[in-house]
């Protein structure tokens, strides 16, 4: 074996310029080269005991690709990944590798870890260019399974179902499939062609995509049973967008992230000549420090705007957001305003005349500087407000990223599912429901989570279905 | 893709179009709208169910053209395919128990009104109608009217046509006269729907407006369609496409909901008038 490359840091990402990206939708991340991919599999020691593969949620067999990477067979590689994970190219994108697989590899213990999730990426990349092979259907168990949503949970069911022989169809309720990795995550961070790769890979197996139908008013779960389906996996995403009940949110220019993210991606709102309108350009201020308030920043930005501010009512050691996103945020020159919070968003209005056109949309946000205070319930510190310390920052356009709450369409119109208190499906350790032979995983159970785990959770249920089936 | 099965000019500004929808026409009840985008690459719009034929598999609508999307639409003919057609949304109409009512449609939004008023008359409800215009060139579906009420009054604004006033005259008329109805219901602009809740107060008669807000996906992951109500003195947040579209008039913030609905007008005008070129150029 050759010898490992024992330097002590990672390959660097080759990124766009940050001037240039924060005015283009093109991918920022550019991709290790094979002489890049080739360095950084080198680092990977091919430890015995594999403390990668216990922080990924489906179990991607790590060392086994990087030693097909160090050979110079990208193609195996490939294989590998795809033994376990159905969307390679995404998780290489979007995955948190730094909490994750990274996170436990040993050459973090002294330097930076080895670049999985970028070896991942260039991996399947690499598949998508040079692949010319064909997806075979594989044969037939007679077994049919119905999925709900064709986010990253019921992509990754479907295509571990459809990979044992199981027909499968899977309902999404917008005009295209990929759930959150369409109408959701950007086009600079996760290009919408590779998705429609992904999704043509799953329908090459014999995956069949209903799109335009909603289940809940389209069709009920217990109608996918009555039509010969033999189990029902949910993965039917987040919900309803919270907001902040302060004066002000329905002004005009007030945004939920969910709205402003698929106006500009699914969308395409932020084409020159767009259909679908979206306000562009002036001052923008995103309310939230998760990773969709960084997708929300970053597109305002790319949509012409002159200033955008992330204001976030804790400090940067609490925002959820990943390390990488936030970097690449603020060398793009977002504003982050930390430790502030919004306590009336401002508009404006002519009391002389009613019908100026201008009455109504957002002239500012005024906040409360925020100071941290006892630890709260999930261990972070409460930010208190500090008296006295009211600011106002002009903007034309506020958009709210403070999470959601689950969509109460499927639990009302299906008798015997049951949820908790926040609204998520209660499902047991193999995404079994309350209701028999119906399972689900994602966001709709856990709450707003991250693609991997609900990659995961679609794994799980899968494996699961296939047991049940088999009985 | 989704067939055009039959289409209809209602007036020079309102089309009627069926569309084959087996799946939405199945489902859909009275008060339920669709989400329909024209072409690949079009904006997503909600438009009410105006009727549905279980066993042909179609579903009628029928839109005003006021902007880009529906001046596209307008422009497909019988046997042609619109993109999208995703439904049926939103709550039915809430019917049980009512016995006398009052349906008030304003303009297109009487395509909305008429299957309700159709479905109180299934059921055997005593049916007002009032349906109003703005003049007689913009009158649609009073014949479908008239066979579903028991009174039926048609109202122009500038008096071409039936009776001249706004449809809150034979309202109050009625209301004045000791007219009692379980409920008014009433579908139109918002300026209207607002006029006919104040109009209705001094009498105690609950009124349900039905909300036709912007809106993207219909299915509440948006937002885009919230409205704000007054429910026990408390203002709370409502999203149209999942709690409604048909909310207690009383409650409704009409203010808040009319400034909202211009978010978009110059954008709208300004593609109206592209898309109205565009098929000039055609021409």
């Amino acid at each position: 074996m050759a010898k490992a490359n024992m330097r002590l840091d990672k390959n660097p990402m080759p990124t766009q310029d940050p001037l240039v990206r924060a005015r283009n939708f093109n991918e920022v991340a550019m991709g290790y080269s094979e002489e890049a991919a080739l360095d950084e599999a080198a680092r990977c020691l091919n430890c015995k005991n594999m403390p990668c593969v216990s922080g990924c949620p489906v179990n991607i067999h790590i060392p086994a690709f990087i030693e097909k990477v160090k050979e110079g067979d990208f193609e195996g590689a490939y294989q590998v990944i795809a033994k376990t994970s159905s969307l390679p190219a995404v998780c290489g994108r979007v995955c948190p590798q730094e909490t994750q697989c990274e996170m436990h590899c040993v050459r973090g213990k002294k330097g930076e870890p080895v670049g999985i999730g970028r070896l991942e990426r260039f991996v399947a990349d690499w598949h998508n260019e040079h692949n010319t092979d064909t997806v075979t259907k594989p044969a037939s168990n007679g077994h049919r399974v119905a999925i709900v949503g064709s986010g990253p949970s019921g992509l990754t069911c479907a295509g571990d179902l459809a990979k044992n022989g199981c027909q499968v169809t899977v309902y999404e309720a917008l005009h295209t499939a990929g759930g959150v990795l369409v109408y959701g995550i950007p086009e600079f961070r996760l290009p919408k062609s590779i998705v429609a790769k992904e999704v043509a890979t799953l329908k090459a197996l014999g995956v069949d995509i209903e799109t335009n139908v909603i289940i809940g008013r389209t069709l009920t779960i217990d109608e996918l049973f009555e039509m010969g389906f033999e189990a029902v996996f949910i993965g039917s995403g987040a919900g309803l967008p919270n907001f902040m009940n302060i004066p002000g949110e329905s002004l005009k220019g007030v945004y939920s992230a969910n709205e402003y993210l698929t106006r500009s991606n699914l969308m395409k709102a932020y084409l020159d000549d767009p259909k679908t309108p979206i306000m562009k350009g002036g001052r923008v201020a995103v309310v939230g420090g998760g990773n969709v308030a960084m997708d929300a920043a970053r597109t305002a930005l790319r949509l012409g705007a002159e200033k955008v501010y992330i204001v976030y009512r804790r400090s940067m050691e609490e925002l959820p957001a990943r390390r990488e996103e936030v970097e690449h945020a603020e060398e793009e020159g977002i504003d982050f305003r930390l430790l502030c919070n919004p306590v009336e968003i401002l508009g404006y209005h002519n009391a002389e005349n009613p019908r100026d056109p201008k009455n109504g949309f957002v002239t500012g946000i005024r906040c409360v500087r925020m100071e941290l205070g006892e630890p709260d319930a999930s261990g972070r510190r409460r930010p208190v407000p500090i008296e006295g310390s009211e600011f106002e920052l002009e903007v034309d356009t506020v958009v709210m990223s403070i999470g959601t709450s689950p969509n109460p369409l499927i639990k009302s119109t299906t008798k015997g599912l049951e949820v908790n208190r926040r609204g998520g499906i209660i499902v047991n350790e193999n995404g079994l429901s309350s209701r028999e032979k119906v399972y689900a995983g994602g966001d709709a159970v856990t709450g707003a989570a991250t693609v991997i785990s609900a990659m995961g959770a679609g794994k799980t249920a899968a494996k699961a279905i296939l047991e049940a089936l088999s009985k | 893709m989704y067939k055009i099965v039959r289409k209809r000019v209602l007036n020079p500004t309102v089309t009627q179009m069926e569309i084959a929808a087996p799946l939405v026409a199945r489902k859909a009840k009275p008060g339920q709208f669709i989400i329909l985008r024209a072409d690949s690459e079009g904006e997503r719009i909600p438009l009410t169910v105006a009727g549905t034929n279980p066993e042909e598999g179609t579903v009628k609508i029928i839109f005003q053209i006021v902007g880009g999307t529906t001046e596209l639409l307008n422009h497909k003919e019988e046997g042609g395919y619109i993109e999208d057609f995703v439904g049926p949304l939103g709550k039915p109409t809430h019917t049980d128990g009512i016995k006398k009512v009052c349906i008030v449609g304003g303009g297109v939004g009487c395509a909305i009104a008429m299957p309700v008023a159709q479905e109180f008359h299934r059921l055997g409800a005593d049916v007002t109608s009032i349906i109003g215009f703005r003049s007689k060139d913009l009158l649609i579906l009073e014949d479908e009217f008239k066979e579903c009420s028991n009174t039926l009054h048609v109202m122009t604004d500038d008096g071409s046509y039936a009776h001249q006033g706004n449809v809150t005259v034979p309202l109050k008329e009625m209301l004045e006269s000791g007219k009692e109805f379980d409920m008014v219901i009433t579908i139109g602009p918002l300026i209207m729907m607002k006029f006919v809740v104040a109009a209705a107060k001094p009498f105690n008669v609950p009124v349900t407006v039905s909300m036709n807000p912007i809106m993207i996906d219909g299915t509440g992951m948006c937002g885009c369609c919230r409205l704000t109500l007054t429910e026990d003195g408390q203002r709370v947040t409502k999203f149209a496409c999942v709690d409604g579209p048909d909310f207690n008039g009383y409650e409704v913030d009409f203010d808040e909901a009319m400034s909202r609905g211009r978010m978009y007008f110059d954008y709208e005008r300004h593609a109206h008038e592209e898309t109205c070129n565009l098929f000039k150029g055609v021409k």
